[in-house]
């Protein structure tokens, strides 16, 4: 039995944190009629929901990202146990294989060969210039390299079909559901589902289930014989950064918005409520931050910021403290930088609600402005923050990759979408090209920001007053 | 005989709601007729149907309507199954449609002359110095003075008056037939509206038009109309011409939109009301819709939706109930419960003034200032009303807020009891609000929809400290009984409320802190008569009951003549004329008053004897005329009103006004 260290790294906390936060806000909802009535407009929507099974799956591998551990070293018994310099999270852990299964440099997709050739020793025919055979790319197959289309095809379909069992599991445990709930037989329950009567959108959830079972539970089936996305200059696994860079793209995304959110619901709404001098200082001040270039101001940021780091080598015991520390003083350099549109929009609202009867109303009644804020204004444009939180993410995931491109991103050792990109962008000028770094990266940031948008569209669409 | 200008035929339209398109209907099979040169007045409240009816017969219907059914006959031509190149060239050529907004159905980036210009050249291919003498015979047509510099004006440099008139331009100008007229004159003020019904009662005269006119006022059918049909609910109940709408309707829901106006002749009775509202289109009633409203329902009403029964030549009515001829039972003049008025003022307003300057510049610099109210004085005993009329722009709604000191006055005084609250501290300000509380226009804007009925109307309790947390509770129920409204309303939220429900949980709101004085500002005018009549009534009980003065701002003179003891006419910022309300309204001295009171549309066969009619519009506030403000539409000014504003003069004890008529 080997040991283990939990180690809590600061971003861990913090996603924990909004993971508790985002239970409790659900029982709020639940408590609330109008707010859980608009939710459930969200749930009925079928983009929306797809959408959203699509985003929990990215959340699901960001949040297994998010245990990290350190293993205890073999050490003589009765010594003061030791651990590993090494962080591991338990996505490191299920993904161990293709975490330490690294070839020597790049190949392609399903490779069994290097990308590079190589001058090597072969046995009667002196030194040999060519591709030298990967050391866990298709060594199953030993030397019938020839039959790797047949070999995948035959795993993937057996894999398929295994994830169409397991999907099939999803849709009884539905059906029992929509039954248990409605109160009606199994089978009206799944005529039900399947002509989208049901007040949840779960016709979209299953279908979108189905294709993701489908193409996931073959990848991964196939990931442990062959490096499905190709391997990096040192050899890594591609599949594994991509799964690596969800926590990284998630976390900017949230984390930052965190920031944002208080800044600019609270400078919004008393510039708007308050007018006069107070409105006067605060446009002044994001007019201010609008004028200088953004990329420019993070850049500046980012690299005192990295000064104070490299200074205080004392602060870190690992390598991932720092990297995470850097990570959320990213996130916290983009807050301060971009909480300028949501505020001027909650600004605006908030001049128009303040004119309104109710709030006049309550101002006869003598009710003390903070307390008109809190209970008049703020709960009427919970609709817009909602609608800016989930847009805002999506801009924030691709902000990453260009500031990682530009290099004033995330910590050089952690993956993200933005190294990923940086990296592979030298390797599109050699000739063959190396695609299957950036083409990972892209389809997955596609997936994940098209996901994010359409599930806010949903939202929007949901909390709309003029719809309701 | 020939065709009819336009026919329609059992028309059936509807709006597809939710994902499984079903199509609920919200005009179910409605057939009537316009001839040339008739005006044909489709009346009813809101969400009856009328509009999706002129929509249909345009086919401009918004996306998710559907024409289910039936026939629109143009001069005999079908219109229901035209392909839409061809419907483009009927509609504005051959009929022509007026929105009710004149501020938004303009573009505000085109000139007068292109917005007008448009239809000529598309109807009449007219283009260059043909088209630009055209408008300009079109906008002297519709009465605007120097129409060659007007056309090349903006809309945002015209009046609203003069934006109907030149949207009315636009529909003559491809020389239509038919005129439609979707509540032309619902946004307007009475003087301005009396002006555009003239004009269009003009156009018709010479042209010769068909005019279908929807609306929902009595008044403006009376001045308009030659035949009218009733619609409720989607469908048409009663169809007949002027005359025997006003001598004897017949269905119920007709006799009790008329009982429940408010009239001077009603002081002192409960207005009828109808019970409820329109239902909704998912839940018609099967047999007749009126049933559950109506006074004369018997069982066969809910079963079976009513045949047409023909009364008289044109007349026709589909109800069950045959009235019996006994003419409408009004009683006499009322004797009103009149309270002693004690001498002491509740509230008394002096010299009020609220200026709002202007500023330009980088520097923002005052450059002027929209004298809003400029020395409105007032006074007010309890448990009486004083109604403050006016056209809109004339400050009453600032008058309102200034007393209540929501807007800082910028000088003058009010005094509430003995307290002057000019100037008063925020911190003791909060203990005189308990007196004083007001109840807003718009019912739908004066709720928080975030919040339950009971945390609204608790609210001002908490912030007033009024009784202890626990009281609030029962305090709720006790409120929500003396608004008329169930217990568990107070666990609801606003939007489960229609708009008169709405009104009576603002006055509930209101009430909760038991203020001696009620500002009202315009509480009934965003409801249909039928729901206006239960606020009023309501207003009137709680007034007796409870004693509450009302400040009742308001530009609807059959209001003021049902419920205030005292008027005051406002115009410009200042007070004109101010006495009881049967002086004010039964004498009227000031020009003003006098053509404000005849330019109201009176629901009567007999219209008022003479109509003052007032030329032009409300000067802005922020630029009065030199003298007396009201000289520019005046017909008796003379040297003195150009050059002096009046003082004002005593006719008696109570009734002053300012003119110089009367020196």
């Amino acid at each position: 039995m080997m040991g283990f260290q939990v180690v809590l790294l600061w971003s861990d906390l913090l996603i924990w944190l909004l993971v508790a936060v985002g239970i409790g806000v659900g029982v709020f909802i639940a408590r609330n009629p109008p707010l859980l009535a608009a939710w459930r407009r969200v749930g009925a929507s079928r983009v929306g929901m797809a959408a959203a099974t699509v985003l929990l799956v990215f959340v699901v591998v960001g949040l297994l990202d998010s245990l990290h551990y350190r293993r205890q070293l073999d050490g003589k018994p009765g010594q003061k146990a030791s651990y590993a310099v090494e962080v591991l999270s338990l996505l490191d852990a299920i993904a161990a294989p293709l975490r330490s299964r690294n070839e020597k440099t790049y190949s392609e997709p399903f490779a069994t060969r290097l990308y590079a050739k190589e001058t090597v020793d072969v046995p009667g025919r002196g030194q040999v210039r060519e591709y030298p055979r990967l050391k866990f790319g298709g060594a199953h197959l030993g030397e019938r390299e020839g039959e790797v289309a047949a070999d995948v095809g035959f795993t993937a379909f057996r894999a398929a079909v295994i994830g169409v069992l397991a999907w099939l599991a999803v849709v009884a445990a539905a059906i029992g559901a929509v039954a248990w709930q409605g109160g009606v037989s199994h089978g009206e329950a799944g005529r039900r589902i399947w002509a989208g009567e049901t007040r949840f959108a779960w016709n979209a959830v299953l279908a979108t289930l189905a294709a993701v079972f489908l193409v996931v539970v073959p990848l991964l089936w196939l990931a442990g014989g062959y490096h499905v996305f190709g391997t990096d200059k040192v050899g890594q696994d591609v599949l594994y950064q991509v799964l690596k860079s969800v926590r990284t793209g998630l976390i900017i995304g949230l984390v930052t918005t965190l920031v944002t959110l208080p800044l600019a619901v609270l400078l919004g709404i008393v510039a708007g409520y308050f007018r006069g001098w107070v409105d006067d200082l605060i446009q002044y001040l994001y007019t201010v931050l609008n004028s200088i270039p953004g990329v420019l101001l993070i850049a500046a940021a980012v690299l005192m910021m990295q000064v104070v780091i490299d200074t205080h080598p004392q602060w870190f015991s690992t390598a991932a403290e720092r990297a995470d520390l850097r990570l959320l003083a990213l996130c916290f350099i983009l807050g301060i930088t971009s909480w300028t549109g949501l505020c001027r929009l909650l600004r605006g609202e908030t001049l128009k609600l303040r004119e309104l009867e109710y709030i006049q109303a309550a101002q006869a009644f003598g009710v003390s402005s903070w307390r008109i804020i809190v209970r008049h204004i703020l709960p009427n444009l919970m609709h817009i923050v909602i609608i800016a939180l989930v847009m805002d993410f999506s801009g924030l995931v691709l902000a990453e990759a260009v500031l990682s491109y530009v290099g004033i991103g995330v910590d050089p050792t952690m993956v993200s979408f933005g190294t990923m990109i940086n990296n592979a962008r030298m390797e599109l000028g050699r000739e063959p090209a190396v695609w299957w770094s950036l083409a990972a990266a892209f389809a997955a940031m596609f997936i994940l920001v098209l996901a994010a948008n359409l599930f806010a569209d949903a939202v929007r669409d949901a909390f709309d007053p003029r719809a309701a | 005989m020939s065709d009819p200008l336009l026919s329609v035929r059992d028309l059936r339209l509807g709006f597809t709601a939710g994902r499984r398109a079903k199509t609920l209907l919200a005009v179910d099979g409605i057939s009537f007729s316009v001839g040339s040169g008739e005006t044909f007045a489709l009346l009813g409240e809101s969400g009856c149907g009328k509009s999706a009816t002129a929509q249909g017969i345009m086919r401009l219907l918004p996306g998710a309507g559907r024409i289910t059914g039936g026939s629109v006959r143009l001069a005999g031509e079908e219109l229901l199954n035209l392909a839409e190149a061809d419907m483009r060239r009927i509609r504005g050529a051959r009929m022509a449609m007026i929105f009710q907004e004149p501020a938004t159905s303009l573009n505000p980036v085109l000139t007068v002359g292109q917005q007008i210009g448009e239809v000529l050249s598309r109807h009449r291919g007219l283009a260059g110095p043909e088209a630009a003498a055209a408008m300009a015979g079109l906008l002297k047509q519709v009465g605007i003075a120097d129409p060659e510099r007007r056309l090349n004006e903006y809309p945002f440099q015209l009046s609203g008056g003069m934006k109907q008139r030149v949207m009315i331009a636009i529909a003559l100008a491809g020389e239509p037939e038919l005129l439609i007229a979707d509540e032309p004159t619902t946004a307007l003020d009475v003087t301005v509206q009396a002006q555009i019904l003239d004009l269009l009662a003009g156009v018709q005269a010479a042209r010769g038009m068909g005019l279908l006119l929807i609306t929902h006022d009595l008044g403006v059918v009376a001045r308009m109309a030659n035949r009218i049909g009733v619609m409720y609910a989607g469908e048409l109940v009663e169809v007949a011409s002027r005359e025997a709408f006003f001598t004897a309707p017949q269905h119920p829901y007709t006799r009790a939109l008329f009982s429940a106006l408010p009239e001077v002749s009603r002081r002192g009775h409960p207005l009828l009301t109808i019970p409820g509202q329109v239902p909704s289109l998912e839940a018609m009633p099967a047999g007749c819709r009126f049933a559950d409203r109506c006074g004369q329902v018997m069982a066969v009403c809910r079963e079976h939706s009513p045949p047409w029964r023909e009364i008289a030549g044109g007349h026709a009515v589909r109800c069950h109930w045959q009235a019996a001829d006994d003419g409408e039972a009004n009683g006499s003049p009322g004797k009103r419960a009149e309270l002693q008025s004690p001498d002491r003022h509740l509230l008394e307003v002096a010299d009020l003034k609220v200026h709002f300057s202007i500023r330009r510049g980088i520097l923002q610099r005052t450059v002027g200032y929209v004298k809003a109210v400029d020395g409105v004085s007032l006074a007010l005993t309890p448990g009486r009303t004083l109604a403050l009329v006016g056209e809109s722009g004339c400050g009453k709604t600032t008058v309102g807020k200034a007393i209540l000191q929501l807007i800082a006055p910028t000088g003058g005084s009010v005094r509430l009891g003995a307290t002057e609250l000019v100037g008063m501290k925020p911190r003791r300000l909060r203990a005189v609000r308990r007196h004083m509380q007001m109840v807003f226009q718009d019912p739908f804007a004066s709720l928080n929809p975030r919040l339950r009925v009971g945390e609204i109307i608790a609210e001002g309790m908490a912030a007033l400290r009024v009784g202890s947390t626990a009281d609030h509770g029962p305090a709720v129920a006790a409120l929500l009984a003396q608004v008329g409204l169930p217990a568990e309303a107070a666990d609801r939220f606003p939007h489960e409320f229609s708009g008169g429900q709405r009104q009576r949980i603002a006055v509930a709101r209101a009430l909760a802190v038991q203020p001696e004085l009620l500002i009202c500002d315009e509480p009934t005018s965003a409801l249909d008569v039928s729901v206006q009549a239960q606020i009023l009534n309501l207003l009137k009980t709680l007034q007796e009951a409870l004693g509450v003065a009302y400040l009742f701002i308001t530009h609807n003179f059959a209001v003021v003549e049902y419920l205030a003891h005292d008027v005051a006419v406002m115009y410009l910022g200042r007070i004109v004329e101010r006495g009881s309300a049967e002086e004010v309204l039964g004498n009227p001295r000031h020009p003003y008053t006098r053509a404000l009171l005849s330019a109201v549309p009176v629901p009567r066969l007999e219209g008022r004897p003479e109509a003052i009619k007032l030329p032009g519009e409300t000067p802005s506030p922020a630029k009065p005329p030199a003298g007396c403000h009201f000289h520019p539409r005046c017909i008796h000014a003379s040297e003195a009103c150009r050059r002096d504003y009046p003082a004002g003069t005593r006719v008696s004890e109570t009734h002053t006004v300012v003119c110089h008529l009367y020196p």
